[in-house]
């Protein structure tokens, strides 16, 4: 399964990279939506629960836009049949689906978190950043493996663009309430974050249970 | 041990009958032509063989094994050739059979050879879009062909071909092959033709199926009307 | 074939309400700060449990069929969240009414049962855009399925992430339950969740019922028109 859950990521990266469809668009739309803010807030400088909140929710709605493309190759082009044919596990797809928005993610947060705080931010990032760099990670896994399964849900409905977000937005708030209450105290310019293990471990039970809920559910959907 | 067996298949759509009664029985190596008109369920039943679709009702064994249970046996050794052609526009015709070589485990050398089977050896390292209706048509049979498949499934498979690309690519896909065929087509004089036997459907349900040499042109002419 | 046991599930449900409701209203103590409109609780909250119940079973029937391929407990499924989704209305409704009187405002963020629930009820509305866009009757099945497995086991992680969130020990009639309760709010809260849960099952039975009837008969009308 790991063999072809690569080959199909190989592919979706070439893709990727070719046609620059989903992470500069992710990139672009967080930077637009940093500026919204700071003409919603009129405010020049976040920190603590507002910066946190800011940095996550946005994140989260750039997720959202990640998760509704994830599929369109298949959807458009080559057709899940070219997998389905193969003598392969099909959860292989949902591994390299998860895996490559992973990636996506990753390589968002890598231009938005510095923008981030370099437009937004009040204290200075650099201590926080290797607790804020764990947290982004765990929350992308989550992120990453509810997203290949709703991005699956979705793709054959007629009303997908409404879909997605629709139920990906309610199925992260675990994820959020865990990440930004991580995060906070950090912008706040404290190094001491309360309670870390608590939400460390939230986060990290949440995306367990939902990479078993993916692995046992996924088959089912390609199923016919 | 037959190629194909078929009793009684069933398969719905909702309260929909796509195929009902479908029986046939096709040994290895010869042809079944496929005849219906658009919507008698022609796609579906391919694609029931594919495994890509679940029986209903009735049995179905394809290569030996049941259907749905035995389908994870035999995927690797069919070979589906339908309207969509099954690649990725942004890339390159190599890159496609790699993609394909790695899902069926299939050695990387064989891409080279396969390319220069269907004539696209020289834009092997373009991409899809550039490609004619005709060079798409034969990488989708390089596609379908790469695994070295038992059963071939083929969906009009000379659609945007011209004759001379139909010819060469006989040895692959054509009787030539020597494979077992199922072979979908509304030319129903070459169709009857070219196969050992006949399958006629009509609203998802069989009008009938005899060996092609016993079917009158008229009588499948009749399933258009 | 679901129509076993309405009638006498029906007239249970009957004797629970009115016992419930009699004692809600004769029985259970007035709450010395709230009043009057704080027996709205008892209410509000045998709904939520219920209904979160009802969520959760609908995933059960999810998973039994797709482990089945049984299209009778997809049906199960689809009636129980349905069910849920309308309790869960009323839920919202008396939950923000109590909160209203408690507090003083409409909705208040607080209290993290109803906070939860609001999520929760949130993405099960997304069942029906979900279940009705899509076309092939065997898919949209097992999608919804799908769907009820992951949401179902979603509304328990939810509720654990809105609690730990919560900040303030804020008094509230909700934290005294199982614990502090006085015997005759405790006696008229359990009456009250035994009362809610057979008209739930009452109810989904009904429904099951009449669905069932229609199906069977537009079958029939398919099979009358297809040999006439």
């Amino acid at each position: 399964m790991i063999g072809t859950a690569r080959a199909i990521l190989r592919k979706d990266l070439t893709i990727e990279l070719r046609t620059k469809e989903s992470v500069p668009a992710m990139t672009l739309f967080t930077v637009v939506v940093f500026v919204l803010f700071h003409f919603g807030l009129d405010r020049d400088a976040l920190d603590g629960d507002l910066a946190s909140g800011v940095l996550w929710v946005t994140l989260l709605l750039a997720a959202v836009i990640g998760v509704s493309r994830l599929f369109a190759t298949e959807r458009e082009q080559g057709g899940l049949d070219g997998l389905l044919l193969a003598p392969v596990d099909r959860t292989a797809l949902w591994l390299a689906k998860a895996a490559a928005m992973f990636l996506y993610l990753t390589a968002l947060e890598l231009v938005a978190v510095p923008t981030f705080a370099l437009l937004l931010l009040a204290p200075d990032l650099l201590p926080a950043l290797p607790l804020l760099v764990v947290t982004l990670l765990l929350a992308n896994v989550g992120l990453a493996a509810i997203g290949a399964l709703v991005s699956a849900l979705a793709v054959e409905t007629r009303a997908r663009e409404l879909i997605v977000p629709l139920l990906l937005l309610p199925l992260v708030v675990p994820l959020l309430i865990a990440a930004a209450s991580v995060t906070a105290p950090l912008l706040r310019g404290s190094q001491d974050p309360e309670d870390l293990g608590r939400w460390l471990g939230l986060l990290s039970l949440y995306d367990v249970v939902f990479v078993l809920i993916a692995l046992a559910v996924f088959d089912f959907l390609l199923d016919d | 041990m037959a190629a194909i067996e078929l009793e009684r298949v069933e398969r719905r759509y909702g309260d929909r009958i796509a195929l009902a009664g479908v029986t046939v029985r096709i040994q290895g190596g010869e042809t079944l032509a496929v005849l219906g008109a658009n919507g008698a369920g022609k796609t579906t039943l391919l694609r029931l063989l594919a495994t890509l679709l679940r029986p209903h009702g009735g049995t179905a064994r394809v290569l030996g094994s049941e259907l749905p249970d035995g389908a994870w046996k035999v995927r690797g050794r069919i070979g589906y050739l339908g309207h969509d052609p099954l690649l990725y526009r942004e890339l390159t015709a190599r890159e496609n059979l790699r993609y394909q070589a790695g899902l069926h485990g299939v050695d990387t050398e064989r891409i080279g050879e396969r390319l220069a089977a269907v004539g696209l050896e020289r834009r092997a390292d373009e991409p899809v879009r550039d490609l004619s209706k005709g060079m798409v048509q034969r990488l989708a049979v390089a596609r379908a062909t790469l695994h070295d498949p038992d059963l071939l499934l083929l969906d009009e498979p000379r659609a945007n071909l011209d004759p001379a690309a139909a010819e060469a690519l006989e040895p692959l896909i054509g009787r030539a092959s020597g494979k077992t065929r199922v072979l979908v087509t509304h030319d129903v004089e070459g169709g009857l033709e070219e196969a050992d036997v006949a399958l006629g459907l009509r609203g998802g349900r069989q009008v009938f199926c005899r060996p092609a040499a016993e079917v009158e042109i008229a009588t499948a002419r009749e399933l258009y009307a | 074939m679901y129509s076993k046991g309405l009638k006498p599930l029906s007239i249970a449900t009957v004797v629970a309400m009115a016992a419930w409701l009699a004692m809600v209203f004769f029985y259970a103590p007035l709450d010395a700060d709230q009043g009057f409109v704080q027996k709205i609780f008892y209410v509000h909250v045998p709904l939520a449990i219920v209904a979160l119940c009802g969520f959760v079973a609908g995933g059960i029937f999810g998973v039994l069929h797709l482990r089945k391929r049984d299209r009778t407990h997809d049906f199960r499924s689809y009636v129980a969240i349905h069910m849920s989704i309308i309790f869960g209305t009323v839920v919202l409704i008396t939950g923000s009414i109590w909160a209203r009187a408690s507090w003083g405002h409409w909705w208040v963020w607080d209290e993290p049962v109803l906070v939860s629930f609001l999520v929760v009820f949130l993405l099960y509305c997304v069942y029906y855009p979900l279940r009705f866009s899509i076309e092939d009757p065997d898919r949209q099945a097992r999608y919804s399925s799908v769907f009820a497995i992951a949401a179902g086991a979603f509304v328990p992680i939810n509720f654990a992430a809105v609690r730990m969130a919560e900040k303030f020990t804020h008094p509230r009639v909700l934290s005294q339950t199982g614990g502090s309760m006085p015997g005759e709010m405790r006696l008229t809260f359990l009456v009250g969740i035994v009362a809610v849960t057979l008209l739930f099952i009452t109810l989904w039975k009904f429904e099951l019922t009449s669905k069932n009837a229609s199906v069977q008969l537009k079958r029939l009308r398919r099979r009358l028109e297809a040999t006439a």
